[in-house]
């Protein structure tokens, strides 16, 4: 009876190790079906390019410029090369793209992708919803059509590139935007999220200790919460994060002083990196042209 | 104790996202925000066609069915009543999204039509409208698609269940989306499903 099922046992096992194979592969080949668009790349510089196309030398120097151009004149300009956007067209990727890399900066939304497809021989320029004024379409489609594919016909990508950067930085020159701010500044939001947690943190601690003891646990961390949540909405705002803070806050006070919980500083986590590149927050609507060469 | 504290935790958390009537508001909102931005796009597109038609009949006045498609595509388009509340009226939407389809395949008639006039092609003022056009369409693409986006956030949370109930409360409705299927389906090229299999292969 046992090594019958024992037998039995040995037979499923044996059967999902000979199915679990193609099991696997069907399951990544579906997967795959449900991911087939390009995926977006990282943003960790000005300058991405995925086809080998330029050399180090000629990166380096799109970079500084567009670096420069940047510390400068506060807009934020990126290049992407990729092989190909199929099976999607140029615009869908290039729209997926911004909407990840969040080029410009926030509530000015001054960022351009310069976005090249080189086996489709396509190339996109996107603008930033702050730039369509001083970028129309019909200017990015001009950039397009006589500077850059010009060159790329003839092979010379980085000519190209450089040449329309140039065209594109000059007509941004034109446009009044405000100064550039510190990268400090840009993450502000994360850094009153950090402090307000450690406000929420010390409250609980040092006044929750006292409250507890004259009102007891319970009522003492409502107090606490309500308090705290308060404070954290008129000192920041959204409303969300505040009731966050609250909720740490309560948590913090019922449960008592010595016990763990300081995991609640995760939340400090905010999209910036420590110092990095990264796009500022700024927004696209699908401005700016396409071409080929 | 233990009890006490999760229920406490529960309760509160509960408390906070209020049965889904902030995000039905503000998901309610969202959607009015993205709405106005694809009315602001097809507007944009509209503006666009007098100065298109007036161009393209300085080259090519003989084409006459094709600018006259679009001149009444463009009137047609005009004469929908454009409020807030379309987006509550499941029949004025299909009408508008109608109207602005017409609109659509005229002006891509059009542009066809315009590849036969080599002077049209090469004319500066041509080239910059057909930029702005091209541009413009992209826009609306991308306004709709955020649209449908807001729409679907704001759709499930009405219908499923904790929050449907405060949906129901007050009267929160499913709103309807673009139906983009049969546009798909008309702009699919065939190489598409061809090229598919092949995109498999670096997957594995």
């Amino acid at each position: 009876m046992i090594s019958a099922r024992l037998s039995s046992k040995c037979l499923l096992n044996d059967m999902i190790r000979a199915w679990a194979p193609a099991l696997l592969i069907a399951l990544v080949w579906l997967s795959g079906l449900a991911h087939a668009e390009v995926a977006v790349p990282p943003l960790r510089a000005h300058v991405t390019d995925l086809t080998n196309t330029l050399d180090t030398a000629q990166k380096q120097q799109l970079e500084t410029r567009l670096a420069q151009f940047e510390a400068k004149k506060g807009a934020q300009i990126a290049v992407l090369l990729i092989p190909t956007t199929q099976p999607e067209a140029i615009e869908q990727y290039s729209i997926r793209v911004v909407d990840a890399w969040k080029l410009g900066r926030k509530g000015i939304d001054d960022g351009v992708l310069l976005l090249i497809a080189k086996d489709d021989r396509t190339l996109r320029i996107e603008v930033g919803y702050g730039l369509e004024g001083v970028l129309p379409d019909a200017s990015a489609k001009r950039i397009i059509a006589e500077t850059i594919a010009p060159h790329f016909k003839r092979g010379n990508y980085y000519a190209g590139i450089a040449t329309g950067i140039e065209q594109l930085l000059a007509v941004i020159e034109g446009e009044s935007l405000p100064p550039p701010r510190e990268r400090s500044a840009i993450s502000g939001s994360v850094k009153n999220l950090e402090s307000l947690l450690f406000i929420a943190f010390m409250l609980a601690m040092g006044v929750g200790g006292v409250l507890r003891k004259f009102f007891g646990r319970l009522p003492a961390a409502i107090i606490i919460g309500f308090v705290t949540a308060m404070l954290a909405w008129l000192i920041v705002a959204p409303i969300l994060i505040a009731g966050v803070v609250g909720v740490i806050a309560f948590m913090f006070t019922l449960v008592g002083g010595g016990r763990g919980f300081i995991g609640g500083g995760g939340f400090g986590q905010g999209g910036f990196g420590g110092g990095g590149f990264g796009g500022g927050g700024g927004g696209f609507g699908g401005g700016g042209a396409s071409g080929r060469w | 104790m233990r009890v006490w504290q999760l229920l406490l935790t529960v309760l509160s958390v509960l408390a906070l996202s209020g049965c889904g009537y902030n995000t039905l508001q503000s998901t309610d909102e969202q959607i009015k925000a993205s709405w106005a931005e694809v009315l602001n796009q097809y507007q944009r597109r509209a503006d666009l066609v007098p100065n298109l038609v007036s161009t393209v009949k300085g080259f090519a006045a003989q084409e006459q069915t094709v600018l006259l498609g679009v001149t009444n595509a463009r009137a047609k388009v005009g004469s929908v009543q454009i409020t807030p509340e379309l987006i509550n009226n499941e029949q004025a939407f299909a009408k508008f999204q109608a109207a602005q389809g017409e609109l659509t395949s005229a002006l891509s008639r059009l542009l066809v039509v315009s590849e036969n006039y080599p002077q049209l092609k090469s004319d500066a003022n041509f080239r910059d409208l057909q930029a702005q056009l091209e541009g413009t369409e992209n826009r609306i693409t991308v306004a709709r698609n955020r649209y449908i986006k807001t729409v679907q956030d704001y759709n499930i949370t009405v219908r499923s269940f904790p929050s449907n109930l405060t949906a129901m409360m007050f009267g929160f409705k499913v709103k309807p989306s673009f139906t983009v299927e049969n546009e798909k389906e008309i702009s699919r090229p065939p190489t598409v499903d061809f090229s598919a299999p092949e995109q498999q292969m670096p997957a594995k």
